[in-house]
Parts: C-alpha cells; sequence; structure tokens
C-alpha cells in the first residue's frame, strides 16, 4: 500500500474508539475491548452454543460447547514489518486447535470461526459426552421443550448412541430444598447453580462431589436449598435437572404463553414472564432488566399470584340484602353504589386507596374522591424489613406511583385519622379499593360493622368483602393493563395475562363508570381506554408528561429520581466494573 | 402454458333424446339383480351375507374380521405385558391432534407404586369422540407407544358427554400390547 502515511489502517480508527476488529465467520465488525468472544459473535448473531457460561456469573469454562476456531495474524519476525491487504487488515493465522469462546476475550485482527469442519466435529464430540449418561426420560421432562440439551443435541447430536457399557446411575427425585427437586442423572455439570448460590444469593449450599464420569450435584450435607432465591437456580438449569415443586408436571412449556408484566409483591417490580394456557397462569419467571432485578427473583413473590381460576375469586357484584350478599348486574351495583354514596355528606365519607393499584386506578380514586368532594384519600403502608437484595423495604409496589398520581408526598399519613374518624364514628360510609381493612390496614371487626356503608372493589372473598355492603369484584395484577413506578422511580408496565373470572372487571372501568353515576355526565365524557386515561394522567402531571402506555417499552423508564437503589443490582454492577462479570 | 381448445361431442339424435341411455342403465341393473338373486355376485361368500350379493346386512353381519392391521379406529391407551399403564402423559398428543380431542391433565405417581421411577402418568386422559377425526396423529407421535388406533368404529352416545372416552374407558378399549420396546426396564 503506497499511501499507508496518509490513511489510517482500521486497527488505528477501531483504537481511537476504544474498539478492536475482530472477523467473525468471514466478516469484520468492531466490538469493545475487552469483550468475550461469545459475546462478540453474540453481536454478530452467530449462536455459539453453551451450557455453563451466564453473562451474570463467572465464566469457568467448563462445559466445553462453546468451542470455536480462533486466529491472530501471525507474529514478525524481528526485521519484518506487518503485512496489511487492501482493506487494512493482517492475514489471519488459524490455530489448529479450538478455543473456549466464553473465557477468551477478544484482541486486534482476531479471527473467529463459529462454523466449519473443526467446530462442527467439536460439537458433535462435546455431545456425545454430555449424552453417554443421560436418561432418555424427554417425555416425562419439565425442561423439555425449553432444554438446550435437546435443542442442540437435534443440531449437533447423533441419532444413536455408540456408547454399549453400562450406563452410570445417580440418585433421581431428590428432594434438596423445600420447593426444589435435583434428578442427577439429567445434570451435565454446567455448575450454573453452584455459581448462582455461591455468587448471587451468597449461600453457597450446592456443590459438586465425586470424580469424573460419578461427578454429582448435591446439597452441602446436613442443608437444604431453603435460601429464597433458590428457585432461580431452576430457570438457570440449562437441563432439566433441576425442577420446581410449584410446576413439576403441571404443564408441558409449549403450551404455555408468556406475557411481560411485573411483580407486585414489593416495591423493587421485579420484570417477570407470566406462563399461562387458557385462562390459567403455570408459573411466573424473572425477565432480565438490568437495571431493576438483573436476571433474578425472590422465590416468595413468584409464588405469589393470583389466578382468575382461585377458589376465592369474587365472580360477581354483590348486594347485602337484609345480611345476605345477591349476585347483581354491573348497572345495578354501580347505580346502588352512586345512590348509598349521595346519601352522605363528603365529611362522613372516606375513600381508601391502596399502594397496589395502577396509577391509573389511583387517579381515578382522585377523580372519585374531587367528584365526592373529599380533599383527601388514605393507602396503607406496609412497611418490612429489605432482605438487601431484591424485596424492597417497601412492600407495596406502586408507593412512588401514589405520590406521583395523587400529589401527595405522605399518601399513607391520613390512614389513622380515617380510623380514628369511624372509631369515633364522625365517618359513616367507606369506599375500600384492593385492601384487607383487617390486615394491615389496623381496622377491627367492630369497627367495620359500625360503618352505615362499607363498598368494596376487591379480587377475592376476603373479610372485608364480607363485611361489605356493596362488593366490585375487580382484576388482578395479571388481569390488568396499567403502570407503576418503582421504588426507584422507574414507570413500569403491566401486561394483561389473562381475562379477570367471570363478571369481574378491570379496577379503572368500575371506578370510571361509579365517577359517571355520582356525576350524571355522559359516558362519552370519560376515557373510553386505558391508554386514554394514561393520556390524561399525562397532561396532568409532569412526571408523566409525553409518555404513553402503548409506546413504554416493557423494560420501563426512569420518570422521576426516588434516591433509592436496588442492592443486588448495586452489588452486581460492582461486580461488572471489577471485571468479574459480563453483565 | 398452451392452451387446449377442446371440442364438444357431437351428438347424435338417439343421444339427443336420452331415453335410450335410461333404458341402457335400467338392463345394467336388470342383469346384477338376476345375478344377485342366482348368487353368482363378485365376493358374495367373502363377505358372508345373506346371499344376496354384495350388500351386506349390518349390524347383523358385520366386517370386522376382514379389517386390515393398519385400520383406524377409536383411539385408546393400552398397557404392556407387565401391566404398566405406558402413557406418561407427555401431551404430544394432545398437541398434535388436529381437532383438539384430547386433554389431558399430568399427575405424579405415588412413590410407593412399583413403577415409581417412570414418575409421571396421566390422572386425567380425555378424548372427546364427537371431534376425533381418526387420523392417527396422536399414534404417530407418541414416544412411548401407548396410544393405539383401534378396530372399534361404533362409537355411539345418547349425550356430549357420553361421546367422551375417560381413562379408564381408553385403557378398557385398548387392553394389553405386548411386544413394545420398554425402555423403561431395569437396564437403561
Amino acid at each position: 500500500m503506497s499511501d499507508t502515511e496518509t490513511t489510517q489502517l482500521p486497527k488505528d480508527i477501531a483504537a481511537e474508539k476504544g474498539l478492536v476488529n475482530v472477523q467473525i465467520d468471514g466478516h469484520w465488525i468492531q466490538v469493545p475491548r475487552g469483550t468475550r468472544m461469545i459475546e462478540a459473535c453474540k453481536i454478530a448473531e452467530k449462536e455459539v452454543p453453551h451450557y455453563c457460561y451466564h453473562p451474570k456469573l463467572s465464566s469457568p469454562g467448563n462445559c466445553r460447547m462453546c468451542l470455536v476456531q480462533m486466529g491472530m495474524p501471525p507474529r514478525p519476525a524481528p526485521d519484518q514489518a506487518p503485512v496489511y491487504d487492501e482493506d487494512g487488515y493482517q492475514e489471519i493465522g488459524w490455530m489448529p486447535r479450538p478455543v473456549i469462546a466464553c473465557a477468551n476475550t477478544v484482541g486486534e485482527n482476531m479471527g473467529i470461526r463459529t462454523q466449519g469442519e473443526l467446530v462442527e466435529k467439536c460439537r458433535e464430540g462435546v455431545m456425545e459426552f454430555l449424552l453417554i449418561n443421560h436418561p432418555l426420560d424427554c417425555p416425562i421432562c419439565d425442561q423439555a421443550g425449553e432444554c438446550r440439551l435437546q435443542e442442540f443435541s437435534v443440531e449437533h447430536g447423533k441419532g444413536e448412541s455408540r456408547f454399549k457399557e453400562d450406563k452410570i446411575k445417580k440418585p433421581k427425585n431428590v428432594k434438596i430444598g423445600p420447593r426444589i427437586r435435583l434428578d442427577d442423572e439429567r445434570c451435565i455439570m454446567c455448575s450454573r447453580c453452584i455459581r448462582f448460590m455461591d455468587e448471587v444469593a451468597d449461600e453457597p449450599v450446592l456443590g459438586f462431589t465425586e470424580r469424573g464420569t460419578h461427578t454429582t450435584v448435591g446439597v452441602f450435607p446436613g442443608r437444604e436449598l431453603t435460601n429464597n432465591y433458590g428457585l432461580n437456580t431452576v430457570d438457570l438449569c440449562p437441563v432439566g435437572a433441576l425442577t420446581s415443586n410449584d410446576f413439576r408436571f403441571q404443564m408441558r412449556t409449549w403450551f404455555l404463553k408468556e406475557t411481560d408484566s411485573i411483580d407486585t409483591n414489593c416495591g423493587t417490580g421485579a420484570n417477570t414472564t407470566i406462563w399461562t394456557r387458557g385462562n390459567k397462569i403455570f408459573r411466573v419467571t424473572p425477565r432480565q432488566n438490568d437495571d431493576v432485578n438483573s436476571c433474578w427473583m425472590p422465590d416468595s413473590h413468584r409464588l405469589n399470584y393470583v389466578c382468575p381460576t382461585d377458589d376465592d375469586r369474587l365472580t360477581a357484584p354483590l348486594i347485602k340484602v337484609d345480611g345476605v350478599h345477591e349476585e347483581t348486574c354491573w348497572e345495578n351495583a354501580i347505580e346502588a353504589a352512586a345512590d348509598a354514596l349521595k346519601q352522605f355528606t363528603p365529611s362522613e365519607i372516606a375513600i381508601i386507596a391502596s399502594g397496589r393499584q395502577t396509577n391509573e386506578e389511583l387517579f381515578m380514586m382522585r377523580t372519585l374522591a374531587a367528584e365526592l368532594g373529599i380533599e383527601s384519600l388514605a393507602i396503607v403502608a406496609r412497611e418490612e424489613a429489605s432482605d438487601d437484595m431484591l424485596i424492597s423495604a417497601d412492600r407495596n409496589p406502586n408507593t412512588t406511583g401514589a405520590q406521583l398520581t395523587l400529589q401527595d408526598k405522605d399518601v399513607a399519613a391520613t390512614l389513622a385519622t380515617f380510623r380514628e374518624g369511624v372509631y369515633q364514628g364522625e365517618i359513616k360510609a367507606l369506599f375500600v379499593a384492593s385492601e384487607n381493612l383487617l390486615e394491615e390496614a389496623g381496622f377491627t371487626k367492630e369497627d367495620l360493622n359500625a360503618l352505615e356503608l362499607l363498598i368494596a372493589l376487591h379480587t377475592s372473598a376476603n373479610a372485608t368483602a364480607h363485611a361489605s355492603d356493596i362488593v366490585l369484584p375487580g382484576a388482578s395484577s395479571a388481569e390488568k393493563f396499567g403502570s407503576m413506578v418503582n421504588v426507584a422511580g422507574r414507570l413500569q408496565k403491566l401486561n394483561a395475562a389473562c381475562l379477570p373470572p367471570a363478571d369481574a372487571r378491570s379496577d379503572w372501568e368500575i371506578i370510571r363508570d361509579l365517577v359517571l353515576a355520582l356525576s350524571g355526565d355522559s359516558a362519552e365524557q370519560a376515557p373510553q381506554s386505558i391508554e386514554a386515561l394514561f393520556q390524561i394522567i399525562a397532561t396532568s402531571i409532569p412526571e408523566f408528561e409525553g409518555k404513553s402506555l402503548a409506546t413504554l417499552s416493557n423494560l420501563g423508564e426512569t420518570i422521576t429520581d426516588t434516591g433509592v437503589t436496588i442492592p443486588l443490582v448495586e452489588r452486581e454492577n460492582q461486580r461488572k466494573a471489577h471485571g468479574e462479570i459480563v453483565g | 402454458m398452451a392452451i387446449i381448445k377442446i371440442k364438444r361431442p357431437k351428438l347424435t339424435l338417439a343421444d339427443k333424446l336420452y331415453l335410450p341411455a335410461v333404458i341402457k342403465g335400467l338392463f345394467i341393473t336388470f342383469k346384477h339383480a338376476i345375478r344377485a338373486i342366482r348368487g353368482k355376485t363378485h365376493g358374495a361368500e367373502q363377505f358372508n351375507s345373506s346371499g344376496l350379493g354384495v350388500t351386506m346386512q349390518y349390524p347383523e353381519t358385520k366386517w370386522d374380521d376382514q379389517l386390515p392391521d393398519y385400520y383406524r379406529g377409536v383411539p385408546a391407551l393400552v398397557t404392556d405385558e407387565q401391566e404398566r399403564e405406558r402413557c406418561v402423559s407427555c401431551q404430544l398428543c394432545e398437541f398434535i391432534c388436529p381437532p383438539k380431542a384430547i386433554t389431558i391433565i399430568p399427575g405424579e405417581i405415588e412413590s410407593d407404586d412399583p413403577w415409581a421411577k417412570v414418575e409421571k402418568r396421566p390422572k386425567e386422559f380425555e378424548i372427546d369422540m364427537t371431534r376425533c377425526i381418526y387420523c392417527g396423529m396422536c399414534e404417530e407421535v407418541c414416544p412411548e407407544q401407548a396410544i393405539y388406533l383401534r378396530d372399534d368404529y361404533a362409537m355411539t352416545g345418547l349425550s356430549r358427554a357420553e361421546m367422551v372416552n375417560d381413562k379408564k374407558r381408553l385403557y378398557e378399549i385398548g387392553g394389553v400390547r405386548t411386544g413394545l420396546v420398554n425402555k423403561w426396564n431395569e437396564i437403561k
């Protein structure tokens, strides 16, 4: 090249931006310096099969599935200058032996081949070894359909086993904890579960015993996998070795529909995927969001969901006639509620909202309060100790959202006044949404009986519903669209995974109809869709300005700075900064 | 593609009158009727019927022993020579079933069962015979050789509920099938 001095070489252009040039399957791309080869291949959209590698965990490189062919420019002799081709790259000298893509980083002018005879042969060999002792359990294995071993044995495996010797027998169906079952024969020794318990859950109860082909995963003697983050190991397991007792033999994964939503058990708002078939929820799993919950979720939260098929669900509006609840239609129930509320003066009515309601529902609650002429409404505070991982001290999923939509910094303050008012007999009518007053709210049965009117909007037939004069059946968090703001000020979206049971409806629609019945306005004056309601919020509350529920990503968006951080995410960012994990 | 023009056939007066063709047809019918009465029809003794030829007097006579091996009748579950119910409720038949006739509720085998190591079997298995189209895909997809289309074809019922075969009924129809691959035996 004659104009070498005047034109910059690709390596210099890349170096200025902190990048390196890598050739992957014949195409040159630029990736950040220090990227793992497997991540570079992911950027180039080339699949490298792997089992043990996980970006959130350390990389021991023990499954050997991610073997690729690698090449670097040959080192020049002492007096030899590097030779560049017309595009400015050096010729790649391919290495005769493969390397693992998960634990090696890219270098300038590196070449990676994810295809070709050598790589294919390596994968076939690794697959053959992995399948030697693997049982033919696929028809009964819960992992079938989402099993990496199943997928890669279709692509890289042999149709028939050459192994004629007796297979190694290992323990099957071992109860290693209250929520998890282990099948050692299915295990491929990727060690993901061991590393998760050690590095993320910080309770290293799992480990390998024995050597060679007899290697077995097990719990430390005398211990059990009781950790509240244990079920994440089931998600991590690339095969069916670890299965969840909750989901075990319930449904094959290929029947399940996935809906992206969020966890509503605490203020963190972990991103979730809800797996449903028909109108039944079969499981809830964490969904990756590096700013909220990484790839994890606490067991107590994932197992705690309200399903439309639950026995205690309210399925029709109820009105109490002579002390007995009678089913009625929505028109009657709303009309009865509005008429009953009109009998009281504003000072005699109190409204209790909930930090478990969505922004849209809370905004409608505020509209209802304004319609009735009530000045303030209260939510029930739920403060418990944080677990210093993902469970926030605030067990309400939407306290921040309530502060924003109700335009009130201390939304729980008036609750004590209401309680006192009910006790003194000053408050005679109570409208309560999504709360059981006999639990955290601190009301007693006598308080509720002393009320002249109690209207409850809830999903389940709890004690408050039993004491209520009018019961309005609402939708659970898995059955509604809406938004919440988590403790860190992130606006996140709930998507409906199933339909509310029978006559139950979305809460915001119920409150809207009640407001309409009270004001006597025509239905056109109220929002007709959740998006229309969100637009009203967006125009009236500055933090929501310019946002739209339809365009909001399922990963959410930060709309306000609360200064609260999530401990697990903080720790993970530190580990990423130290280069321990890819992140 | 070239366009081929087809010439209409030129009809004679006899063709146009239509009546000669009717008489010709009647003549053929009479010929067969006489042959049937004389018991000379092809396949008469094969059907072992009333001697009136190809007409089989169903349901007095049935063709059950004439059914070929590949006949696709009512789908049913089978047990093997070890009296093990072969179905492990993998639900592949439920997945493949084009008219969605199969409903399975999976269940776990209790630990005190001799076949506890199989771990899984159907708690409930229902085939709705008002939906079944006898396509045989369930049999083809089954990885455990547990479901077969049997010889029964006369499924009747007075209500829709009666037309749903539950697990007990399916094993009654299916019976025992021997000589199948048994991967759950002690040597893996």
